[in-house]
């Protein structure tokens, strides 16, 4: 069988036989970042510094310097990103195989759920019954948990109460069953983690951390724009800045859907 | 008799906003003993160490004996009001625009006799009691007032050019999260100011409660220059007093931490919150010193006293807010040109979360926020808040060394 002709996917696109949807979070200082007790080191909101703006600093020129987390706004986590991962090989965004940064994605719908419950947690039973209408996720794709988080203020996307964060996850099951059982690639979210809000109270805690990174899988969040997205069927392109032993990345996420 | 002042009428459309002039700045070295008495609300004169005689004004030897050993020395305030003069056309700019402009001669019971500002209610050949005041050029000026109270003392017209009262201003404390900022905050409203207050990402939890009644709370990021130049393009133009109390206190030394992400922090939150709000807020502010009652009037930074001095557990808390210290006197010089004056205050630990485990005394926030109301209406430009900040203040000046290996132990 001969290649397929990389230009025929341009040409798809080109004549919006492919549709491209865009998943990322615009990158701006008030977006909401990852928030731990003040006396541990804090992950970098986004600022921007205007370099010059065809002034007296640069008569000709606009640029900024900018500042920001490797977690901060839509972003990657490799697996060095936890302990579980700390030592397998090409482990950071800058080791990781070119050839994960473009894998096929299934999105599972529990936006109804999120919206009445905000300690939502997804379950092995709720992704066997998508896997009855969509069939069994294959090897090496991403799973999405849709939300419509990411439509939410700032205010209620963070969702800090008194006792912590409250945004729906993934159980400690179905991380593990997801990884061993359906080797995926990654798991991808609309909220400030791959875990839930409540997830340090989990056993293990922190299990999407926990089981992907350890695994060697990756995470995806702060995804928007998934409710544009078929159940499967898109493909994701996820590539990471090449940050020299990077535990993680902002990036810009492209999903290829048929239009 | 001094009228209450009245809450100022909104702008005229059409009249240009009145330029900002200065009273006669020049001060010789010796002149500059007054200004520090001054700054720190101290009525100080020089003392001949041989004679024993007060001089006034600044001499380089005593007009008495000669002898060149003349100190800065407290001295009593009281005296007699001589004559009483009424400027009605100054040659002078700043006092012409402000004329009719009274004057005076005091006998201090000290010795001098001192030409003086009038307070209204001074009447000739009653007692009064003579203070130095930092007038709009930020220099040294001796003004009297009845020794006595009198009704709306503090709203005398000359009196208000010596200080900078917060009634019927426009006030921005800068941090609504903190407990300073929200005693600061409640102060400046029970003093008659109209407040509003600046929230970091209000994306967390935020209960302004009781604290923050009457007062206006808006976005404010310091850290932020977005956030902060958006903030000035709302109200930068009827900020006439900004109290800047950042707090972002971290404990740790220098090489006990790891890396610089916290130490980044500090200097973000605290320096760079400082840069910020100084080039978003300070140039109007500088254009509308002598905008009417409620012109722009002051700047006031709460400061840790260990900016003056290390506290190694403490450590890079304290260096960064030494950063602030210097970048202060920057912002006091060029906001000078506006009349617009700079207070620092400097405080000993806080009665807060940051502080829990250092042994008392400390610091309540209401207390800080008293200072800076009594800072803004007596018109100094130091404070020292609480008996660890008065301590540290003192032994700085009597012997740097010790404290710096007290801090260090």
């Amino acid at each position: 069988m001969a290649a397929p002709d990389p230009l025929d996917f341009a040409a798809a696109i080109a004549t919006g036989a492919l549709r491209v949807v865009d998943l990322t979070a615009t990158l701006t200082p008030d977006f909401p970042v990852i928030v731990l007790p003040p006396e541990f080191g804090q992950a970098a909101p986004v600022r921007i510094r205007e370099i010059s703006r065809y002034d007296g600093r640069g008569p000709g020129w606009y640029w900024n310097n900018i500042t920001l987390g490797e977690h901060t706004g839509t972003h990657f986590d490799a697996p060095i990103h936890w302990y579980t991962g700390k030592d397998l090989p090409n482990n950071a965004v800058d080791t990781l195989p070119a050839e994960h940064m473009i894998a096929p994605a299934c999105v599972i719908d529990c936006s109804g759920e999120a919206a009445a419950d905000a300690d939502f947690l997804l379950t092995r039973a709720h992704v066997e019954e998508w896997e009855e209408d969509h069939g069994r996720i294959p090897q090496g794709h991403w799973v999405l948990l849709r939300t419509d988080w990411s439509k939410r203020s700032p205010r209620d996307y963070a969702n800090l109460k008194e006792n912590g964060a409250h945004t729906p996850g993934p159980d400690a099951d179905v991380m593990k069953w997801l990884v061993e059982e359906r080797g995926i690639l990654g798991f991808g979210t609309e909220t400030i983690g791959t875990d839930a809000g409540q997830a340090s109270h989990f056993e293990p805690p922190h299990p999407a951390h926990h089981f992907l990174h350890g695994a060697g899988r990756y995470g995806l969040q702060c995804l928007c724009n998934l409710d544009r997205l078929p159940p499967t069927g898109a493909i994701l392109i996820t590539a990471p800045l090449k940050i020299l032993n990077g535990s993680g990345s902002p990036l810009r996420v492209l999903a290829v859907t048929r239009a | 008799m001094v009228e209450p002042l009245q809450q100022p009428e909104r702008r005229h459309p059409l009249r240009r906003t009145r330029q900002p002039s200065l009273p006669p700045m020049g001060r010789s070295r010796a002149g500059m003993l007054l200004t520090r008495a001054a700054t720190e609300g101290r009525f100080a004169l020089q003392r001949c160490g041989e004679c024993g005689a007060f001089c006034y004004p600044a001499h380089d030897v005593c007009p008495g004996c000669l002898s060149t050993d003349l100190k800065l020395t407290d001295a009593p305030n009281g005296g007699i009001l001589v004559s009483k003069t009424v400027v009605r056309v100054p040659a002078d700019v700043y006092f012409r625009e402000r004329a009719p402009w009274r004057i005076g001669m005091v006998k201090l019971d000290c010795g001098p006799t001192v030409i003086a500002h009038l307070h209204a209610d001074c009447r000739e050949a009653e007692p009064v009691r003579l203070s130095l005041q930092l007038d709009k050029a930020g220099q040294a000026a001796a003004f009297a007032r009845p020794a006595g109270d009198t009704a709306n003392a503090a709203d005398d017209r000359q009196w208000r050019e010596m200080t900078s009262p917060p009634k019927f201003r426009r006030v921005l404390v800068t941090n609504g999260r903190s407990a300073v900022g929200q005693a600061t905050a409640a102060a400046l409203v029970a003093a008659g100011a109209k407040v509003h207050v600046g929230i970091a990402e209000p994306w967390k939890p935020f209960e302004a409660g009781k604290a923050l009644e009457g007062c206006t709370v808006v976005p404010l990021d310091v850290t932020d220059e977005r956030s902060v130049r958006d903030l000035a393009a709302d109200i930068g133009g009827k900020v006439d007093i900004l109290i800047n109390t950042g707090e972002h206190t971290r404990p740790g030394g220098l090489i006990g931490r790891q890396g610089t992400a916290t130490i980044m922090d500090e200097i973000s939150q605290t320096y760079l919150g400082f840069v910020h709000l100084a080039q978003a807020f300070g140039p109007a502010m500088r254009a509308r010193g002598a905008d009417g009652v409620d012109s722009a009037a002051a700047w006031v930074n709460v400061f840790s006293v260990y900016a003056l001095a290390n506290w190694a557990a403490f450590g890079t808390t304290s260096a960064a807010e030494a950063a602030c210290v210097s970048l202060s006197h920057c912002l006091r010089a060029e906001l000078r040109a506006g009349g617009v004056r700079v207070v620092n205050l400097f405080t000993g630990p806080l009665d807060t979360e940051w502080f829990q485990t250092v042994p008392p005394p400390k610091v309540a926030p209401k207390a800080v926020a008293k200072a800076i109301v009594s800072a803004l209406e007596s018109g100094v430009e130091e404070v020292f808040v609480g008996d660890v900040a008065e301590d540290v203040r003192q032994r700085l000046e009597a012997n740097p060394k010790a404290l710096e290996r007290d801090l260090g132990a």
